[in-house]
């Protein structure tokens, strides 16, 4: 009978740390001196401003507005994108389209026929979705595919993504996020449009993602 | 029977695959550095990218701290590497994924081959893949393997679009085309590009736009994607792929296969690592505070509403290939810390000059300088060496030791002590291959005997010291650029500084000589 490459790779590892029984190590300690935290209370006025520079500097476009004006706000940049038709999630929180002048799209909503094909997402305008965490130091907004992040594929194929983020979501660093997040979910982390460095190391934003990254930062 | 200089029992990669270059380092590097243009191309590039990272990496006052935390979880999980494979695998396939095993290069492709293979029909099969950028799929040859079975592998990360259009090779780990500027690539898409726009500047804007509307109907077509991964996570059974252009999320969510090949070296234990490695990752390889896209998914993905969210059918090939036989070593192991970020590159006087073809391995610059070596083992004077010097025995002396790339590595990777550590295996096994009794074992033995002799005695030091005063009339400009030989396989590659007027022992007598 042959060895199944299983064992066998099992087994030279073993052979290669000269383990020849016996029970695994105990994990060794690892040094966590680095930060853990900016120090700052999720939604921070420091937080959102970090946050607003850091994606500036990634060439998102920014909108900040009060709780009451999230549904103006998100009209005003539809409008001015020129956007007609919208995709949307499930779960989108009903004010936030409401002032908008769009048709939109549903996905996995019953009288829109279930999850939309990847030709509808492609020709709509654009989508508008919420978020799960944003982390200020990287300029990082973290999509979890709950109701109102909707599936991975439906803020991929549009060109445009508005992403409407809460400022209690807004936390300091990596390390304050990660908690937040459930690894049992498909997790999308978007800093910034797309962008290549690949010609001469040169950052160029808008390949194959969403070319125009659009986020509403609603404050108090 | 090959006298691969590995562990006795443990077989290094299979020859099949990219680790092993036509030619050695130095004939390579000549060639490379003959190239006016791609000496250029190199200097801008890595000037521009290490700039970049030094002001991001500057920006965060515990970098080093992170660097220490990086490098411990890295030894943990090589210390409990079975305990944990096994631990991703359970978790892996509790969540609806599959788990494969490849001894080998062959094993890895002939596994995926099957997996695309049934991913068709007898009526409709499956006759392309896309792949986003992967190491591991280079290395084992991918592409070459799928393409003798009739199914074409589509690169679509731009730089790799750039090589496999160009049917090149890449030269960077991060960015494979950095050998190649605009003006180039340009040329290259208007030449290989179906439907390409012949009014294509060299903008790289433009350039990205023309991939863009290539590749768009590919993705928007493809059922089976193959990729790599960054990272694993033992405790949950999560892959996460970092990537820039979004040509990774759409091989990573519209397919409905998918089929991640990975070394078994990168695995972290906990979720809780990502803080440590989401940090180092970006900064050390572009240079930036976040990559724009990092993708993680856990077996077969669902939403929180439990609908499908990406492939449903999900593989994971894990790879030895020479990685168990790299293990084995207690001082090369580190190799297997490596999170392929490619700073150790960026920062190489060599690797700045020679560019990434001259270590003829998937694996350039200071890491594949100690990687390829453990991974594709090195054949010393063995009777099976080939002809001219095996090309990854000469990879460990494709460095001039400064330690720029052990100071820039986020896992503190210590390269400069690997390479003189396979320095020496490869004399110590290269001599005992081909020891004559009674003989001094090789040139290297023979210098350093009489080296011996000499400096045991004063007076045969002191004569040796005048007979030196006459290297002095071989300088110019107080260097010395040729001996004859057998001195000059020192000199061809390097300069002698010339002899001082006066030895340090003459300078001494001559102004403390009363106090001696």
């Amino acid at each position: 009978m042959t060895t199944s490459a299983r064992d066998e790779v099992l087994r030279r590892i073993r052979t290669a740390l000269g383990r020849t029984g016996g029970a695994a190590p105990q994990p060794s300690p690892v040094p966590r001196d680095y930060r853990t935290s900016l120090g700052q209370e999720p939604g921070a006025p420091g937080l959102l401003d970090l946050l607003v520079d850091r994606l500036v500097d990634y060439k998102a476009t920014v909108h900040r507005c009060a709780p009451d004006a999230v549904g103006a706000t998100v009209a005003a940049a539809l409008a001015a994108r020129g956007a007609r038709r919208l995709a949307a999630p499930s779960g989108l929180p009903a004010g936030w389209l409401a002032a908008a002048d769009v048709e939109t799209v549903t996905d996995g909503a019953a009288q829109d026929g279930g999850a939309l094909p990847v030709a509808t997402l492609d020709a709509v305008d654009g989508v508008v979705t919420g978020c799960a965490v944003a982390v200020a130091q990287t300029g990082t907004i973290v999509l979890d595919s709950s109701p109102d992040c909707g599936r991975r594929a439906l803020t991929l194929v549009p060109d445009y993504h508005l992403i409407v983020v809460r400022a209690d979501q807004v936390v300091g660093s990596v390390p304050e996020a990660l908690p937040r997040l459930d690894p049992d979910r498909p997790l999308t982390w978007v800093s910034g449009p797309s962008a290549t460095s690949d010609i001469e190391l040169d950052r160029v934003e808008g390949v194959h993602g969403p070319r125009t990254l659009v986020v509403v930062l609603v404050e108090g | 029977m090959t006298t691969f200089l590995g562990m006795p029992g443990l077989p290094v990669a299979t020859e099949r695959g990219t680790l092993r270059g036509p030619d050695t380092f130095p004939v390579a590097a000549r060639r490379a550095l003959a190239d006016t243009q791609l000496r250029k191309n190199l200097g801008h590039a890595t000037s521009t990218i290490r700039a970049k990272r030094a002001r991001v990496v500057g920006e965060l006052d515990d970098w080093e701290e992170l660097r220490a935390a990086g490098a411990a979880i890295k030894a943990d999980v090589m210390a409990r590497l079975p305990e944990l494979l096994v631990q991703l695998e359970e978790n892996v396939t509790a969540r609806g994924g599959h788990v494969h095993w490849a001894r080998d290069a062959d094993e890895a492709n002939r596994i995926v081959l099957d997996l695309v293979r049934a991913a068709g029909t007898p009526d409709d099969p499956v006759t392309s893949v896309v792949k986003v950028k992967s190491m591991a799929t280079q290395e084992i040859g991918l592409n070459e393997a799928l393409a003798e079975a009739g199914i074409a592998a589509v690169e679509t990360d731009l730089a790799e679009l750039i090589v496999q259009l160009s049917d090149d090779t890449p030269s960077h780990i991060l960015v494979p085309a950095i050998h190649r500027n605009r003006a180039e690539i340009r040329q290259i898409f208007l030449d290989h590009m179906p439907d390409v726009d012949p009014g294509l500047t060299d903008e790289p804007r433009v350039l990205a736009m023309a991939a863009r509307a290539y590749l768009r109907r590919t993705f928007l077509a493809a059922r089976v994607a193959v990729s790599g991964a960054n990272f694993a996570i033992a405790e949950t059974g999560t892959l996460a792929v970092v990537e820039s252009e979004g040509n990774g999320r759409m091989c990573l969510t519209l397919p409905q296969t998918l089929v991640t090949v990975m070394g078994i070296e990168k695995l972290l234990p906990t979720w809780r690592d990502l803080e440590v490695f989401l940090q180092l990752l970006p900064r050390s390889s572009t240079g930036e505070r976040m990559n724009p896209y990092t993708s993680m998914w856990t077996g077969a993905p669902r939403t929180s509403d439990g609908a499908p969210d990406g492939p449903q059918e999900f593989h994971l090939v894990l790879l030895d290939n020479g990685r168990t036989a790299t293990l084995a070593d207690e001082a090369g192991r580190q190799a297997l810390h490596c999170i392929r970020c490619s700073a150790c590159l960026n920062v190489c006087p060599v690797y700045e000059r020679t560019g990434g073809h001259a270590y003829g391995s998937v694996y350039p610059g200071p890491i594949g300088a100690v990687l390829t070596p453990q991974l594709a083992g090195m054949h010393g004077h063995g009777a099976d060496a080939p002809a001219g010097g095996d090309p990854v025995d000469s990879l460990p002396y494709a460095s001039s030791l400064c330690g720029a790339c052990f100071d820039a590595c986020p896992v503190r990777i210590d390269i400069p002590s690997m390479l003189v550590h396979l320095r020496a295996k490869h004399v110590e096994t290269a001599q005992a291959q081909r020891r004559v009794p009674g003989l001094p074992a090789s040139a290297e033995n023979a210098a350093m005997s009489a080296a011996a002799w000499v400096m045991q005695d004063a007076g045969r030091f002191s004569f040796a010291e005048r007979g030196l005063q006459l290297g002095r009339l071989l300088a110019r400009d107080g260097r010395i650029r040729s001996l004859p030989p057998p001195l000059s396989a020192w000199t061809t590659s390097r300069d002698v500084p010339a002899p001082p007027a006066e030895t340090f022992r003459k300078w001494w007598a001559r102004t403390r000589g009363d106090r001696s």
